[in-house]
């Protein structure tokens, strides 16, 4: 079984990238970028326009700044993929956790609602967890159903707070679209989010245990695992953050709506498939989930510029992410 | 008797990849001949009735029916050649009742329910779904649903397992009716006492090769025995060191009375420290349950288990892993992380318990997978996946995951099965060796020499029951057979 020395050159680059699957990603990243300066000459190279600078910190920030709280919805798509499920309610409980804030803060100020909202996307996650882990239902049913009912509670939550107003908690604005050196604040949230995933994936055996769990959870259960567990932590851990990446996004928008940030639920799926992660699980990383938030980014960016009809836009995205995932999926298949 | 000839498949060979699982087999079948097909375990007869039956196409040889080339290539094809099988596991489909079942294969209802009144179900209706109705009763409508369409030849795979009594004698007398007036039937069975009942003749099948064709008479168990074993590549010197002095020590595992619905009703033995016990069993005699039930993935029907002393109540692998019983499985892809690393594969069980959630030991996990690695000489130049590696190396991670938690009471369940000997050689000194530190190894192999090349004692299971136990000593082939088949010693040599 043991080739390796003879593979073929084609063969060991395909291993390669399958080990370093970030590689290809930002290799694409880049090539969307030069396309972008291609079709908008300047945009990201202000000198070109005359302007001073050699890359544009500003679109830079820019783009960094529109990704965070997708890469965070991502990350509860990796985790959860990681297991072969998937959270579809990340982006109510982000929306809720959103709402909840911005409405209580009026009311009682904006610690009690911080800790509020959060404790919505814990209880979200509980339920899926619960669902997921104890009674066997699949990750992809349980947590359409869970962000249904969020949805409803949320409508018959409004009606309860309808005259109380709503108040953006200032640290969640300077968080979402201050700067600083001409980067996001958000920087500030999201750097030592990431280096805690990082951990969690590498160094804690939590993380062996999804993959694990996505591998093979026959052989995990062998092992002594009990899988309800981790299921229940896992699906605690994506509400939570998806309820912080409804926080920032808050702090972003600075509006309040029921469907904040309903919209960014499939491009964080998406963002995770496209950086390398297996919906079929034991596969993935979020470095990987980080570039395809900006991949989607960058192109959500260029077909904006093409000032095509929104539709003509949605199919072309769709096409491109399909396409990604497939010539990825390609490259880096088992051989 | 012997009529036409209905079927005659000679010179059949098929590879699985490296694996030749027949090399030169063969069966002819005459009008009105019921033929047994016989083989120990991994004799490759399953492939020969996939490949007679369509299922499976052959890399060469040839299968004639009613003396015209059959090129066999589905099972629909053999069905209209007039070749029906009946499996051990019923095809028919849980979700539909009986009279969807049967539209689904053409079969008429009248005939087919009249063979269900023939072979003893009294009380069944066409609207009853199959996934209500007992196994016993499946296999039953399988065989109706067999004979209704009027075959030229029946094959019977182990028709008689899981039936009670009273069926199994309908079913043997339908069959033998049935091949008086002209049918052909290959019956694959395990069972002597209704080989011998209802055969004419028996085709014995070993390593992949037809080694003989018997007549049934008197002593022909002993004779297909012999044939079953053959002549056994010698894997090397017998590893029983001593033969330890058991009634000082407590036993560190006793079995009494177990039983698993549905297949074992009654096992009992007693594994002691520092003892490899063996098991000796045909396929689907209940050591899978046994094992299953040890490893804490099935729960008992009554009986009990007691690890030293404190008897054991398992709602979970993990309990039987706190309890000490430590489970490599049969089947290696239902044990490995295949896309992950040997150290992640070894490691796994550091991380199960809630309290190793966090950050993990790396330094110590290091030197513990070293040293499993190193003990079991695990060929780590693919080490990245698991999947890259040998069958072998497979297995010795499996194993190795194990010792690196440190090892009081080791299931092992066929360790062997699909392995290369150099792999197999290094195995049966390990399991030695952990004996020798005290270990106590539940060792279950499909490859009856291992037991005296591993094992002080072994435990015989028949149909569910422990039937014999034997010392290492005595343990030569023979006696091993004779008593898995569930005969005794002088039967067989009567």
């Amino acid at each position: 079984m043991n080739t390796a020395a003879t593979d073929p050159a084609l063969v060991r680059f395909g291993r390669y990238l399958r080990d370093n699957p970030v590689v290809p990603l930002l290799a694409f990243l880049l090539l969307l970028i030069v396309m972008l300066e291609i079709m908008r000459p300047g945009i990201v190279t202000p000198f070109r326009a005359g302007r001073d600078g050699l890359i544009s910190a500003f679109w830079v920030g820019n783009l960094i700044k529109f990704a965070i709280p997708l890469a965070m919805l991502a990350a509860c798509q990796v985790l959860t993929m990681l297991t072969a499920g998937i959270d579809l309610s990340a982006g109510i409980t982000a929306t809720v956790a959103a709402f909840v804030c911005a409405t209580l803060s009026s009311i009682w100020g904006v610690a009690p609602a911080v800790f509020v909202a959060l404790s919505t996307g814990l209880i979200v996650g509980l339920v899926n967890g619960i669902g997921v882990g104890l009674v066997r239902v699949h990750p992809l049913i349980m947590t359409l159903g869970t962000g249904l009912i969020a949805t409803g509670c949320l409508q018959v939550y409004q009606r309860l707070v309808i005259n109380a107003g709503s108040e953006i908690p200032a640290f969640l604005s300077w968080l979402g679209t201050g700067r600083t050196l001409s980067m996001p604040n958000g920087l500030f949230l999201f750097v030592p989010f990431a280096l805690f995933i990082f951990w969690l994936l590498r160094f804690t055996g939590f993380g062996r245990l999804l993959f694990a769990l996505g591998s093979n959870e026959n052989a995990a259960r062998l092992s002594g695992v009990r899988a309800w567990q981790v299921y229940v932590a896992l699906y605690v851990l994506s509400g939570l953050i998806a309820a912080m990446a409804g926080l920032l996004y808050l702090g972003m928008i600075r509006q309040t709506s029921l469907s904040l940030a309903n919209p960014l639920l499939l491009p964080s799926v998406a963002a995770a498939v496209i950086g390398g992660t297996s919906i079929f699980g034991g596969r993935g990383s979020f470095a990987g989930a980080i570039v395809g938030a900006l991949i989607i980014r960058v192109l959500d960016t260029m077909l904006t510029l093409m000032q095509m009809p929104e539709g003509a836009r949605t199919v072309l995205f769709g096409a491109v992410i399909l396409a990604v995932t497939a010539i990825y999926v390609r490259i880096t298949a088992s051989r | 008797m012997s009529g036409t000839q209905l079927l005659d498949a000679t010179g059949i060979a098929k590879a699985f990849g490296a694996v030749r699982a027949l090399t030169d087999a063969g069966l002819s079948l005459s009008e009105g001949e019921i033929v047994a097909l016989m083989g120990a375990n991994g004799a490759g007869k399953s492939t020969f009735v996939k490949i007679i039956t369509g299922a499976l196409r052959p890399d060469s040889g040839k299968v004639l029916i009613r003396g015209r080339e059959a090129r066999v290539g589905s099972p629909a094809e053999a069905r209209r050649s007039g070749l029906v099988p009946v499996y051990q596991e019923p095809s028919l489909i849980p979700d539909l009742d009986v009279a969807d079942n049967l539209r689904l294969t053409d079969t008429r209802v009248d005939p087919f329910m009249r063979w269900v009144g023939e072979l003893g179900i009294a009380d069944l209706e066409l609207s009853d779904m199959i996934g209500d109705l007992p196994l016993a009763t499946l296999r039953i409508l399988d065989l109706a649903r067999a004979l209704a369409s009027k075959p030229d030849v029946l094959l019977l795979d182990e028709m008689t397992a899981a039936l009670p009594t009273d069926l199994v004698d309908r079913v043997l007398k339908v069959t033998r009716e049935q091949a008086d007036s002209g049918m052909g039937v290959i019956y694959v069975s395990h069972r002597f006492s209704e080989i011998s009942e209802l055969c004419d003749r028996a085709s014995v099948l070993r390593d992949g090769k037809t080694v003989g064709d018997l007549k049934i008479e008197s002593g022909v168990e002993q004779r297909a025995v012999e044939l079953m074993l053959g002549q056994k590549l010698e894997l090397g010197n017998r590893g029983v060191a001593e033969t330890r002095s058991r009634t000082e020590a407590a036993p560190r595992v006793r079995v009494r009375d177990l039983a698993i619905a549905p297949r074992v009703t009654g096992i009992t033995f007693d594994l002691y420290p520092a003892e490899v016990l063996g098991v000796v069993a045909l396929e689907g005699q209940g050591q899978d349950e046994l094992f299953d039930c040890m490893a804490g993935f099935l729960p008992p029907s009554s009986g009990e288990i007691e690890i030293n002393g404190k008897p054991a109540d398992f709602h979970h692998p993990a309990d039987a892993i706190a309890a000490g019983l430590k489970f490599v499985p049969g089947d290696r892809a239902d044990a490995l992380l295949a896309q992950r690393s040997v150290r992640e594969n070894i490691a796994l069980p550091f991380s199960a318990r809630l309290r190793n959630w966090g950050n993990l030991k790396l330094q110590r996990e290091r030197e513990r997978v070293a040293h499993a690695i190193e003990k079991l000489q695990i060929d780590t130049r693919a080490q990245g996946e698991v999947q890259r590696l040998s069958g072998g190396n497979q297995q010795k991670v499996t194993i190795g995951r194990w010792l690196a938690t440190g090892v009081d009471t080791l299931l092992l369940f066929d360790p062997t099965r699909g392995i290369d000997v150099r792999t197999k050689r290094q195995i049966y000194p390990l399991v030695r060796e952990l004996a020798q530190q005290g270990a106590s190894v539940l060792f279950y192999t499909s490859e009856l020499e291992e037991i005296a090349l591993a094992c002080d004692r072994a435990i015989v299971i028949f149909n569910g029951r422990v039937v014999d136990v034997i010392d290492a000593a005595d343990a030569d082939d023979q006696t091993l057979l004779h008593a898995a088949y569930g005969l005794t010693a002088q039967e067989g040599a009567a």
